[in-house]
């Protein structure tokens, strides 16, 4: 008996030895460790021999018992080792090849300035209000005190609508101001407003010529509102946009609705004041024209000047869009050229 | 405007070097756009007499003068034919930078041996200075130009190019310039000194002046001035005309030009002799009036134009130009020199009728002062006599019906304190103002004044103009920057219906974008032939609203949808671009509304007979190319009409809405393969592959998908607040069932049967199958269907008596078998 267990155990390490997968560990398992196996049924004959023998031959097969066990554990151990590594080695893949691509939607840069320009207004307070692309004069130049043939109306080569030109004519508007009176009509002050939309120049185009654009205008009504109140605005809307170190020109400039007039600079973003062919050797970059609202102006949007004050201010998007991406030829907005547009 | 800096300092001190100055005046309004140095480079060019003329041995067309330059006397070749003994010329030394007369280059003179004979040095050309583009003949100096001095101390000037705004016709005159920078540097500004001689005879014996109506011509005045011989100007004239950039023509003209240069005054002087009746009238023309002016051209009249007539005919368009007939010629011995005021609009309204315009009119049309004429006019008449000749008449005519007398403006510092945000004492605000040449009247209050504006600035009417001046003068840079301190205006409790859309119009964009697609914006304007196009039958459903003054035929109409130019730019791209291409728009559409009914034709208002179009947010997307790029994952299939609809889902379902899709009949796309996108009994959009022959007139090469939705009528559908539903606490089951339905059979149909059943959660069509193992005129849908209790574990005997239930009616209905 003894015997047999010694031959048992060896047989059963030489079997283990050539072993080389889980699943024959498995059979092995149950052929030399199960509860069919030789040992098994050893361990259950014991019984029924004499003690002497019975304690003999219950220690040995024992023994053999807990040797296979541990040799076993060792070679799972082993087996489950080399299969990950197996499995690690045949997962691996060329990581430099490319990903599978998945299409980019963007957004036109002149609706992302738009958006950051509003965005700096709304965290000033300033709500946003739209209002019609097709306008009738009496907005777009008479209540703004632009008559018909008032000098003014050359700053503003106009689209019309109806040829007549007159009063009651329709026209395409050629600023946002017209938004200054539709909503003075509707708004009692305190009022602190931007409203952006399209405009449209009767313009042959070129480089710095567009027949379509957007604005941005401002209006800011209430009592106590000043001149500097507008430095301030708009100074601060220039230091958000273009950061803190650029340096702004605050000048006087004429526009008819508004009374003093103001025309704010930028420096220059590729000469830095030095003057260059971009800033026409001036060193300063046109922004925008603001001003304080005319009392004629205020007075037809039914607000007395005597009590209240205002400012107000219109900027061109695409320009400062071209400010801030160098770009130089306004076309490219409209022309919607793909390889243009996914630059942004 | 250009103004000479020699000139200016006529009548101002100036001690600022010229970008000081530019900077000023920029600041204060005037912006200066260019500064021009007249012989910047003239280094080494120098005035000297021609002293002796010899001709070249070798040349016949060339000449050897001997030039005295003070320093020394030196012979060089020349070609100019104009060249003589006496003359004082330009001289250029060797090593002097002039502009070659060929190439209009700027190059340096090098001595050079011409035809065998050396020549260290030049005489120059206007062209070779930069003075003008005469390049035939030599240029030559008066007489009296000091032999020897460097020509840049003589002739050298500083030109600024201004930008004048059109509320300051002031400042269309070197005296207008000189005056603010007069204000803006604290100096006085000196005007020239006027008197002349005149005659016995008093001028209302030679003309009488007749206004018809004063509201177009407030005053006319005017001189005249007999014995007067026509020549050309001296040659300071003539420079100060040039560096202006205007042309001499004679002394008279010049002179008329010179004073309006200097005092902003167009004058007009008639040949006397020429004009019928002695008598003058300023009148509206009358219909079919001709006339030639002195351009040449011949107009043909109507009563928008002012003119000036004698007692048979127009002679001049008032403030615009002069007539052919009563030009000054060189036989002209007798000047009527007009001095006059127009009305502003009727100057605009003649240059517009008449296409055309003049130094004269764009300062008339500005609103001149009525007060100015009178100097200007005795100005011109004392250089006229000084340069021409001639006795002026005694007396001048000054016909003045629309005189007005200035009022005072009330301008505490209270009012420059609201509006500016400055605080400036009424001693500050008084010195500002009277340097500008407003008078100050001190009132009752201590802190305010009574200001009467000078003739001159008929543009400051109010306050706030008068405080615009005091800011501008005393520098926009002294402005505080203060923040708005006023208080915020309240919110509105809802959305107003503007912002909701913007809001949606933003949120869409950003879906779209996360979609793949590129955003576009294109023209409002567009052709009417691309609008056409759309439609295979080339016919228009709506017609567009049209420009009365277009720039191009590409961009004369209104668009009504926003498919035209969105196909333009996907044909633009498709052109360079070989990956899918998805676009979209967001933007409006115009379209003109139907006029009210008006009870009576008499109180129509202009309002009435017009009306502003409707202006519709609108969302057209395209999609068309291959679904993926290229790459290799592989995926070469193309875009289809079921990636556009899968969009159009997506859309609506981040917005919390379910739509239906009928199948549509819009004319430009596909018939059979678009759909209705239907909410709530609401058609809101459509979905569809466009129609080959709208794809093929807009030269696209693919098949092209389209998405078009109301921006409006879909925010109309979005409800906003939304509920949360729990989350189901019980499990599902989940059954997989093969249909086996007749061709005509849609799946909304299928589906509509399912869904209407209870404990149904989620129908999801996974297999679409009609081939081979299908019966003719069949096709099988595999259907998933989770089922799910909000309150209990289902069991398998619940939901298979359902799904009997409902095979039971699919097959009534439908006619639908399940597929073994």
């Amino acid at each position: 008996m003894l015997k047999q267990l010694e031959e048992l155990h060896l047989e059963a390490l030489a079997k283990l030895n050539r072993v080389s997968e889980l699943k024959e560990l498995e059979s092995w398992r149950i052929r030399y460790l199960g509860k069919k196996s030789k040992l098994t049924q050893i361990l259950r004959s014991l019984a029924s021999l004499p003690l002497e023998e019975r304690k003999k031959v219950g220690a040995q097969a024992n023994e053999v018992k807990k040797a296979l066990e541990s040799s076993f554990t060792e070679k799972e151990r082993h087996l489950e080792e080399t299969t990950l590594i197996s499995f690690l080695e045949r997962q691996g893949v060329d990581v430099t090849l490319p990903g599978r691509p998945i299409s980019i939607g963007r957004l036109h840069p002149t609706t992302r300035i738009l958006e950051e320009i509003c965005d700096i207004f709304i965290r000033m307070g300033f709500q946003v209000f739209e209002g019609p692309d097709v306008e009738w004069d009496y907005y777009n130049f008479e209540a703004l005190n632009i008559p018909q043939w008032h000098p003014a109306r050359d700053m503003f080569a106009t689209l019309w609508i109806d040829a007549d030109m007159g009063k009651g004519a329709r026209l395409l508007r050629t600023h946002t101001s017209p938004m200054q009176i539709r909503l003075m009509e509707r708004k009692r002050p305190p009022i602190r407003a931007i409203m952006p939309g399209r405009v449209y120049r009767y313009e042959a185009t070129d480089a710095t010529h567009e027949s379509m654009l957007y604005q941005v205008e401002g209006l800011a009504i209430n009592k106590n509102i000043t001149l500097a109140d507008l430095k301030g605005t708009l100074f601060e809307f220039c230091h958000c946009f273009f950061g803190q170190e650029r340096r702004i020109r605050f000048r006087c400039d004429y526009f008819p609705f508004v009374e003093p007039g103001v025309e704010v600079a930028i420096e220059c973003s590729a000469c830095h004041g030095a003057g260059c062919r971009l800033c026409s050797y001036s060193g300063w970059l046109e922004i925008l024209g603001a001003g304080m609202v005319h009392p004629d102006v205020l007075k037809r949007g039914n607000i007395d000047p005597e009590v209240y004050t205002g400012f107000a201010f219109g900027m061109g998007v695409e320009r400062i869009a071209m400010l801030r991406y160098s770009i130089d030829d306004i076309r490219l907005f409209y022309s919607n050229d793909s390889r243009f547009l996914e630059q942004f | 405007m250009k103004v000479s800096l020699k000139w200016l300092k006529d009548y101002v001190d100036i001690k600022l070097a010229p970008k000081g100055l530019a900077e000023k005046l920029t600041m204060a309004g005037m912006e200066i756009k260019d500064i021009q140095e007249v012989g910047g480079t003239w280094n080494n060019v120098v005035i000297g007499e021609v002293i002796a003329l010899n001709p070249h041995p070798n040349a016949s067309r060339l000449k050897l003068p001997t030039v005295n330059i003070s320093t020394q006397q030196i012979t060089v070749v020349c070609g100019a034919p104009n060249i003589a003994v006496g003359q004082k010329v330009p001289f250029a030394g060797v090593g002097a930078k002039l502009i070659d007369g060929h190439t209009g280059k700027l190059m340096t003179l090098k001595p050079a041996r011409i035809r065998g004979i050396l020549s260290e040095g030049m005489v120059c050309s206007e062209k070779e200075l930069g003075i003008s583009d005469n390049h035939e003949s030599i240029m030559v100096l008066p007489s009296e130009a000091p032999i020897g001095m460097p020509l840049s101390d003589y002739l050298g000037d500083i030109i600024f190019d201004l930008d004048i705004t059109p509320n300051r016709p002031d400042c269309l005159c070197t005296i207008g310039i000189a005056r603010e920078i007069a204000a803006l540097t604290g100096k006085i500004l000196h005007q020239p000194e006027i008197h002349y001689e005149e005659m016995e005879e008093p001028i209302d014996s030679f003309i009488s002046v007749d206004i018809i109506d004063p509201g177009l011509c407030p005053r006319y005045c005017a001189s005249l001035i007999a014995g007067i011989k026509v020549a050309s100007s001296p040659n300071w004239l003539q420079q100060r005309l040039s560096s202006y950039g205007m042309r001499p023509i004679n002394n008279v003209v010049d002179i008329t030009n010179y004073v309006m240069l200097e005092h902003g005054q167009p004058l007009h002087a008639f040949d006397y002799h020429k004009l019928k009746g002695k008598q003058i009238v300023v009148r509206r023309s009358r219909n079919d009036e001709t006339m030639a002016t002195l351009d040449g051209t011949e107009h043909v009249l109507s009563p928008d134009t002012l003119v000036i007539a004698d007692k048979e005919r127009a002679i001049a368009i008032a403030g615009i130009m002069g007539g052919l007939d009563t030009e000054v010629t060189d036989e002209t011995d007798t000047i009527l020199l007009e001095s006059a005021n127009f009305n502003q609009a009727i100057i605009r309204q003649g240059c517009y009728s008449l296409n055309l315009q003049s130094e004269a009119s764009i300062r008339f049309d500005k609103g001149l002062s009525s007060d100015l004429p009178l100097l200007p006019l005795k100005r011109a008449t004392q250089l006229l006599q000084e340069l021409a000749g001639g006795k002026a008449a005694r007396g001048v005519v000054d016909a003045y019906p629309g005189k007005s007398e200035p009022k005072g403006i009330l301008l505490s510092t209270g009012e420059v304190k609201r509006l500016s945000g400055l605080k400036l004492n009424i001693s500050r605000i008084t010195e500002v103002l009277q340097s500008l040449g407003f008078e100050c009247r001190y009132t009752d209050i201590a802190s305010q004044i009574s200001v009467i504006t000078p003739y001159w600035r008929s543009d400051v009417k109010s306050s706030a103009d008068l405080v615009e001046e005091v800011v501008r003068i005393i520098g926009y840079d002294k402005v505080p920057i203060t923040r708005l301190s006023s208080p915020l205006p309240p919110q509105e409790p809802r959305l107003s219906a503007t912002r909701q859309q913007s809001n949606l119009k933003q949120r869409l964009r950003n879906i779209l974008t996360s979609c793949g697609f590129q955003e576009i914006l294109t023209y409002s304007l567009t052709s009417l032939e691309r609008l056409q196009r759309l439609s295979p039958k080339l016919e228009l459903n709506v017609t567009p609203l049209k420009v009365a003054n277009p720039m191009s035929k590409e961009q004369e109409y209104l668009r009504t949808t926003l498919r035209a130019g969105v196909l333009t730019t996907l044909a633009d791209n498709q052109k360079h671009e070989e990956a899918g291409i998805r676009l979209f728009e967001i933007g409006k559409i115009f379209l003109p509304q139907p006029l009210p009914v008006i009870a009576s034709e008499a109180k129509q208002s202009p309002q009435d007979k017009k009306r502003l179009p409707q202006e519709k947010e609108m969302l057209c997307a395209v999609l068309s190319g291959p679904r993926a790029e290229l790459s290799w994952h592989g995926n070469e299939e193309l875009l289809n009409f079921f990636d556009a609809k899968g969009v159009a889902e997506r859309l609506l379902k981040q917005s919390g809405l379910k739509a239906t899709f009928e199948a549509s009949d819009d004319e430009g796309l596909l018939p059979g393969k678009n759909a209705n996108i239907i909410i709530g009994g609401d058609k809101i959009g459509v979905v569809g592959d466009l129609h080959p022959k709208v794809a093929q007139a807009f030269e696209l090469s693919t098949s092209v998908c389209l998405i078009e939705m109301d921006v409006e009528k879909l925010l109309g559908k979005i409800t906003g607040l939304k509920k949360y539903q729990p989350i189901p606490r019980f499990p599902s089951i989940t059954r997989d069932i093969a249909l086996l339905v007749s061709k005509q059979v849609t799946y909304q149909q299928v589906e509509d049967i399912i869904q209407s059943f209870p404990l149904v959660a989620k129908v999801t069509l996974f297999d679409l199958y009609a081939a081979t193992q299908i019966p003719q005129g069949k096709k099988s849908f595999a259907v998933r269907i989770v089922y799910r209790s909000p309150d209990h574990t289902l069991t398998t005997m619940e939901v298979d008596k359902v799904q009997q239930q409902m095979l039971n009616r699919l097959y009534n209905e439908l006619g639908a078998a399940l597929r073994a």
